[in-house]
């Protein structure tokens, strides 16, 4: 019998997998297609203090085993959030889910994050450190340790629930801002963001992306995601939550023997709507082909 | 939304870079406006391309696509044999509405918009309406469906920029000349701009953006409207005259 069930920051989850932020929306377009409560939980798209459209359009551009995107966290503002969006997934999902919470400034996490701290239906709050800091010179929280440990700071203050820091892959010693989020007090890790990619057209000679720039993500990530969760889970005593290129069963054992607790699936559901669904039925086959009983048994296992 | 696996029953050239398949398999829900979803072996996003027709008879059930050859995933599509079996995914997107159409809609498509068109006039007549079509192209050489329409009982009307074939100049430099009680248009935006000023009568539009998922979850496909912040795939692609917020 395989035992699918893995405790994530004292919250024990039917399954690990977790759909990532900004590729699962509020979860109704796959409620649509099939019953959400069958994922371990999943994390919903990326919330601010103040409503957002983000970037100009094209948004996304395709690349070889992955894409990019700079849709700029687009999303109606904490406020929407809890008083449409939460209730409206109160009906098609009954588990706790995991907010997904950005900002500009430090005090805009923990004004995001105290609001949701409120709401019973929030699980963890997962905290992205990626987006640029206006007080800062817009240098993103995530590539230096300090800001990265400010804004753990900032919310624990706010919040009884569990923060996930949700780390950028686009630094240079990625160990060094995980163990300053880890002393700052976060309850957990999660890695990684999207890789900065761009792609040019060759007729135009323009930027595909109205941003020029975007977050890189998709299979063609899968290795670095696992190197990166790797080298984070051997420095942190925390959980580490992997994703990057994760598609598969298998994808999913490999990011837990490099040390993920639970395992975030992005991309792959916008290719695939199905793709959680499938992931997790098709565990339990990869499990015993790998002899595996229990997967919180296979955490960090790699020889 | 609903993923569904089809096979390709034909696959041919129409014009040098235009290209009509038809997929067999489930057609329930599908409806016109609307666009289906295409995952190609060796490529990570899916295309989306717009729904043509549905043929649903006792002997055949497909979905019929008319796409143009424009990069490389539409290049292997047009190498796809007959038999290969392809994972699309259907009913995406809201479509037109017919409700509004009046007694005498006029549908305006320029070049690989107007393919959505075709299962709108198709509809339209089959509710008794009285449809005139305006078919726009570049050059004699581009021009597709022309007669498609004419055979469902439409009243045709086609424009060549160059004027080697039809009327010379665009969609708009013969739409003064035709009374309608509505408009349904999919095409370039540019030409979609030029109908929004020339229209005289409420109508939809048929709008493009590059898509991720298709089905509204990423939000790569947004778009501001007077209504609000819509997604092209979701509450889109089709959007009515009095929300377009045309940006720049």
């Amino acid at each position: 019998m395989a035992e699918m069930k893995v405790n994530l920051c004292g919250i024990e989850l039917d399954n690990p997998i977790i759909p990532a932020s900004g590729t699962f929306g509020f979860g109704y377009e796959f409620a649509e297609v099939y019953d959400i409560n069958l994922l371990g939980t999943f994390s919903f798209k990326g919330t601010t203090k103040d409503p957002r459209f983000g970037n100009p359009t094209p948004r996304i551009a395709e690349c070889s085993m992955g894409m990019i995107n700079a849709v700029g966290l687009q999303n109606p503002g904490v406020e929407k959030v809890i008083s449409e969006e939460l209730p409206k997934l109160a009906k098609c999902f009954n588990k706790k889910v995991m907010a997904n919470v950005s900002g500009f400034a430090i005090e805009d996490y923990a004004y995001t994050c105290e609001k949701l701290d409120a709401c019973d239906q929030v699980g963890w709050l997962e905290v992205n450190v990626s987006c640029p800091n206006v007080h800062g010179g817009g240098m993103s929280f995530g590539t230096s340790p300090e800001a990265a440990a400010s804004v753990t700071r900032a919310v624990k203050k706010v919040t009884t629930k569990p923060v996930i820091i949700k780390l950028s892959p686009n630094v240079t010693d990625i160990v060094s801002i995980a163990k300053a989020c880890e002393e700052a007090g976060a309850d957990g890790i999660s890695l990684i963001n999207t890789l900065l990619g761009m792609r040019i057209d060759l007729k135009t000679r323009k930027p595909v992306i109205a941003n020029k720039m975007g977050g890189f993500s998709g299979s063609a990530i899968f290795p670095v995601a696992v190197r990166m969760v790797y080298q984070v889970a051997n420095a942190v005593k925390i959980p580490v939550v992997g994703m990057g290129g994760v598609s598969s069963a298998e994808d999913v054992i490999e990011m837990m023997l490099a040390g993920a607790t639970a395992v975030e699936v992005g991309a792959a559901n916008l290719i695939n709507p199905y793709a959680c669904r499938d992931i997790i039925n098709d565990l339990p086959r990869v499990m015993e082909k790998y002899r595996i009983n229990s997967l919180s048994e296979i955490i960090g296992g790699v020889q | 939304m609903k993923q569904g696996f089809y096979t390709v029953t034909e696959n041919m050239a129409l014009t040098s870079s235009v290209y009509r398949m038809k997929l067999a398999g489930d057609v329930t829900g599908v409806a016109c406006g609307q666009f289906i979803n295409i995952l190609l072996d060796g490529y990570y996003l899916r295309r989306p391309i717009s729904v043509c027709d549905v043929i649903d008879t006792d002997s055949e059930k497909a979905i019929v696509i008319l796409y143009k050859v424009v990069g490389k995933g539409t290049e292997k599509m047009a190498t796809l044999p007959t038999g290969t079996t392809l994972d699309v995914l259907t009913q995406l997107g809201n479509g037109y509405d017919t409700s509004c159409s009046g007694e005498a809609p006029l549908l305006l498509g320029g070049g690989v918009g107007v393919p959505p068109l075709y299962m709108l006039a198709k509809k339209l007549i089959a509710e008794g309406k009285q449809v005139r079509v305006i078919l726009g192209f570049n050059t004699k050489e581009e021009v597709f469906y022309e007669e498609e329409f004419k055979a469902l009982g439409a009243d045709v009307t086609v424009t060549t920029v160059d004027g080697s074939y039809g009327t010379k100049g665009f969609v708009t430099t013969v739409m003064a000349d035709k009374p309608y009680t509505y408009f349904y248009t999919c095409g370039p935006e540019p030409m979609l701009r030029a109908i929004y000023n020339a229209s005289t009568t409420s109508g939809q539009f048929s709008f493009e953006e590059r898509m991720g998922c298709g089905f509204g979850a990423c939000m790569g496909c947004s778009c501001k409207t007077i209504t609000g912040y819509k997604r092209i795939c979701k509450e889109g692609p089709v959007l009515v005259k009095g929300e377009i917020l045309w940006q720049k």
